[in-house]
């Protein structure tokens, strides 16, 4: 871990200060889930203007083309915390799908689609689960079959965020129904609004509708869309997945929470007292804080490991696991802290901050779940991270 | 560096070291001790100006996390640490000219007694100044002063004296205790005579207290990794209904959790003591996070990687529990995870400086 805050980063950090108190009344909260607004879309131009957004992506591509920087990254995130400013947008496109093509797209596909996706105006969906392929997402079933230059895709994917908003999605099919599960599965881009795709929301226990159920009924999709090679899909996917890891468990999203909550544990009062006299409740705060900090400094780990093109080996894998988890916890401290007014619903009498934390505490379990549940990713560390011999496979299923 | 010294250490300190140290109820283990020297660790702090390696807390760190892997009974934490940082905060140039020289070579032993100043008030204890300097009173939990040559003692109001061993009115009485790795003492002074340490006082006490914090981490992060792979070859060996046991989820998720648990924590300690040295306003606060995070881990490691074992892991014969018990210590001295926590709010002003309104 490469710690040294060298002239140049206190420099850099000088820079930083002075964006933020020249422009950060024009910050828009980032929104997960939907479109961005011409607010946000202003705010993160002017992010990718000055490096604070995209910032490691090479010009020619959209991005700032800074060279990977471990504390510049850290200051970044740093100081917009302390400015109680977002970060601009952190979709899927821009969290997940920008590094896979970086990593492994073609040259025509990281023009086409990169820039826009940076700035906000492509909007992305993940086509990965479906109802028969969750934890076992390689069971997948929506087939691409040949059709001359196209595949033609029929199938149904599920858990399929922001599908009603987006643009286009990246999306794991079956193209070798010949070849074992992992084999036969390719990464394809397509366009939502190709004829043949039809969209159900999934309401969930936040009282809104997060994810959606997505059907392809001959959805015709050009072969020069797949990235990767065919049948190589699965590879391209857990590329994915781990961008999808460490965005779902995003350090400086954490920082900024606990903030929040510690804010909340300083103002709300229990006959007169702020909650913070609680030595349990402060106590429970300071737990966090520790986590909340160690994740940080994790983050750092690994993205030293990266500048350098280093597998981060375990590390890498147990991001997703302690980053939701301490995220689910940091809402539930924050419930426990409102009492009876944590039971309210968003703009009623007695309710705080519009029922923020209680709608937190629903869908931040749902994060625990998805992007591989808790107990996958126990299954992942101990086999790939420790080395563990895995299950016996369980006899096929009789047909 | 890392790397060397473990290979170093694991041919030096090896399991059988570990155990006769224990039966022998030595103050630590001489040819462990002696390859501690061979590698230059008592020299780690002490500046080049008295003949030591002049490096950082983060070396320091990683050494700890290096000797908590084999368990190593040698004198580090107080010896090796908290005496040379004494000095070269709180010492004058004299003292520091005269005595860390024969520390960097591992000659002079150093025992440390803060337990009352870091940790809290046990029974009484406590040491105070009387007149003509000389110490009177009693301090638990000395790390480091079984068979040490000289002492460096907190008084009640914070301040540093370097107190010889041999000197009239001393007493150093073993406390049996649990750790057989890093025995504790108890010293009683009466009319003492001991050698102020001029610049002590309590912002000294703070930086000693940040270094013991991050050291007993980086202690139980090693000690921790041991278990944890000692479960998982356990795991992969241990047949049970036909199978390894390190194939049921159950068995697993344990190592898993253990892995997670411990894993998360390492930026954090490595942080930590870079931050004492080079980042001193971010350090307090790092320290006590790194003491209460692996406080918590080591525990849950040490308890998880026992329960993998199954019955052995219980047993003398196995071993597992000298780092069971190594990492018990790295919990309680100096003030549990509640403590450090505690610490945490007050340095941040959360909560008043005296505890809770």
């Amino acid at each position: 871990m490469d710690l040294h805050l060298q002239p140049r980063h206190q420099a850099f950090r000088a820079q930083l200060r002075d964006f933020l108190a020249t422009h950060a009344h024009r910050s828009a909260p980032t929104i997960a889930g939907d479109r961005p607004g011409p607010a946000l879309l202003a705010w993160q131009k002017l992010l990718l203007e000055h490096g604070y957004a995209g910032r490691t992506v090479p010009r020619e591509y959209g991005g700032f083309g800074a060279a990977p920087d471990v504390m510049e990254q850290h200051l970044i995130v740093e100081e917009f915390t302390r400015a109680r400013v977002a970060l601009g947008i952190g979709n899927q496109g821009i969290s997940m799908l920008v590094p896979t093509l970086l990593e492994l797209g073609t040259e025509e596909q990281k023009r086409a689609y990169i820039a826009p996706t940076l700035r906000g105006e492509l909007v992305w969906c993940q086509g990965y689960s479906e109802p028969g392929a969750g934890s076992d997402l390689a069971a997948l079933q929506t087939r691409a079959t040949e059709d001359g230059d196209d595949f033609i895709v029929n199938g149904q994917k599920m858990w399929t965020s922001t599908a009603h908003a987006a643009d286009m999605i990246f999306c794991l099919v079956r193209t070798e129904t010949e070849a074992p599960k992992h084999q036969g599965l390719s990464y394809l881009l397509f366009s939502m609004q190709s004829p043949g795709i039809a969209i159900r929301p999934i309401k969930t226990m936040t009282g809104r509708a997060e994810f959606n159920e997505v059907f392809f009924t001959d959805v015709r999709v050009p072969m020069t869309q797949i990235v990767g090679r065919r049948g190589d899909g699965w590879k391209v996917a857990n590329a994915t997945l781990r961008h999808e890891r460490a965005y779902l468990a995003n350090p400086g999203l954490l920082t900024q929470r606990y903030a929040q909550l510690e804010h909340l544990l300083r103002e709300e009062t229990l006959d007169g007292q702020a909650l913070l006299h609680d030595p349990v409740l402060c106590d429970r705060l300071m737990q966090l804080q520790g986590r909340v900090l160690a994740q940080k400094y994790h983050a750092m780990r690994l993205l030293t490991a990266a500048d350098q093109q280093r597998e981060p080996g375990l590390a890498g894998l147990i991001t997703k696991l302690q980053g939701c988890e301490i995220r689910y916890q940091l809402s539930a401290l924050a419930l426990d802290a409102l009492g009876e007014t944590g039971l309210l619903l968003d703009a009623g009498a007695h309710a705080r901050a519009q029922g923020l934390w209680q709608e937190r505490h629903f869908f931040d379990l749902g994060l625990v779940i998805g992007g591989g549940t808790a107990q996958i990713q126990k299954n992942i560390i101990a086999e790939r991270g420790l080395g563990l011999p895995r299950e016996p496979q369980a006899a096929a299923p009789a047909r | 560096m890392q790397d060397s010294l473990r290979s170093a250490l694991a041919r030096a300190c090896t399991p059988q070291q570990v155990r006769a140290a224990a039966q022998q109820g030595a103050a630590f283990h001489p040819a462990v001790w002696a390859a501690v020297r061979e590698l230059g660790l008592p020299a780690l702090l002490v500046p080049e100006a008295q003949g030591g390696l002049g490096l950082s807390m983060l070396e320091a760190a990683l050494a700890a996390q290096e000797l908590g892997r084999v368990a190593a009974p040698a004198p580090f934490l107080g010896s090796c640490v908290l005496a040379p940082l004494a000095l070269r905060h709180a010492g004058s140039r004299a003292q520091q000219d005269r005595w860390l020289p024969a520390m960097a070579r591992g000659e002079l032993l150093v025992g440390v007694a803060l337990a009352e100043a870091l940790g809290s008030v046990r029974d009484g204890a406590g040491v105070q100044v009387a007149d003509g300097g000389r110490l009177q009173g009693s301090t638990l939990f000395t790390i480091d002063g079984a068979q040490a040559h000289a002492y460096v003692v907190a008084d009640r109001a914070g301040g540093l004296h370097w107190v010889d061993a041999q000197a009239p009115g001393v007493q150093c009485q073993r406390l049996p205790g649990t750790d057989a790795t890093r025995p504790l003492v108890e010293l009683r002074f009466d009319a003492a005579p001991a050698q102020p340490l001029p610049h002590g006082g309590a912002a000294v006490i703070e930086r000693l207290r940040d270094a013991a914090s991050v050291l007993l981490a980086a202690d139980a992060l090693g000690a921790g990794w041991t278990m944890l792979e000692r479960a998982v070859a356990y795991a992969h060996e241990r047949r049970q209904f036909g199978r390894p046991i390190g194939t049921f989820q159950a068995v697993k998720h344990l190592c898993a959790e253990m892995a997670a648990e411990l894993e998360i924590t390492r930026g954090l300690v490595w942080y930590a003591a870079y931050a004492i040295d080079y980042l001193p306003e971010e350090a307090a606060l790092a320290a006590a996070h790194a003491k209460a995070l692996l406080a918590d881990a080591g525990r849950f490691v040490a308890r998880s990687a026992t329960e993998v074992h199954g019955g052995i892991g219980i047993t003398d014969e196995l071993g597992l529990h000298f780092w069971f018990k190594r990492i018990d210590l790295d919990r309680q001295l100096y003030g549990g995870p509640q403590q450090a926590r505690r610490h945490a709010a007050k340095l941040q002003g959360l909560i008043s400086s005296t505890g809770h309104a």
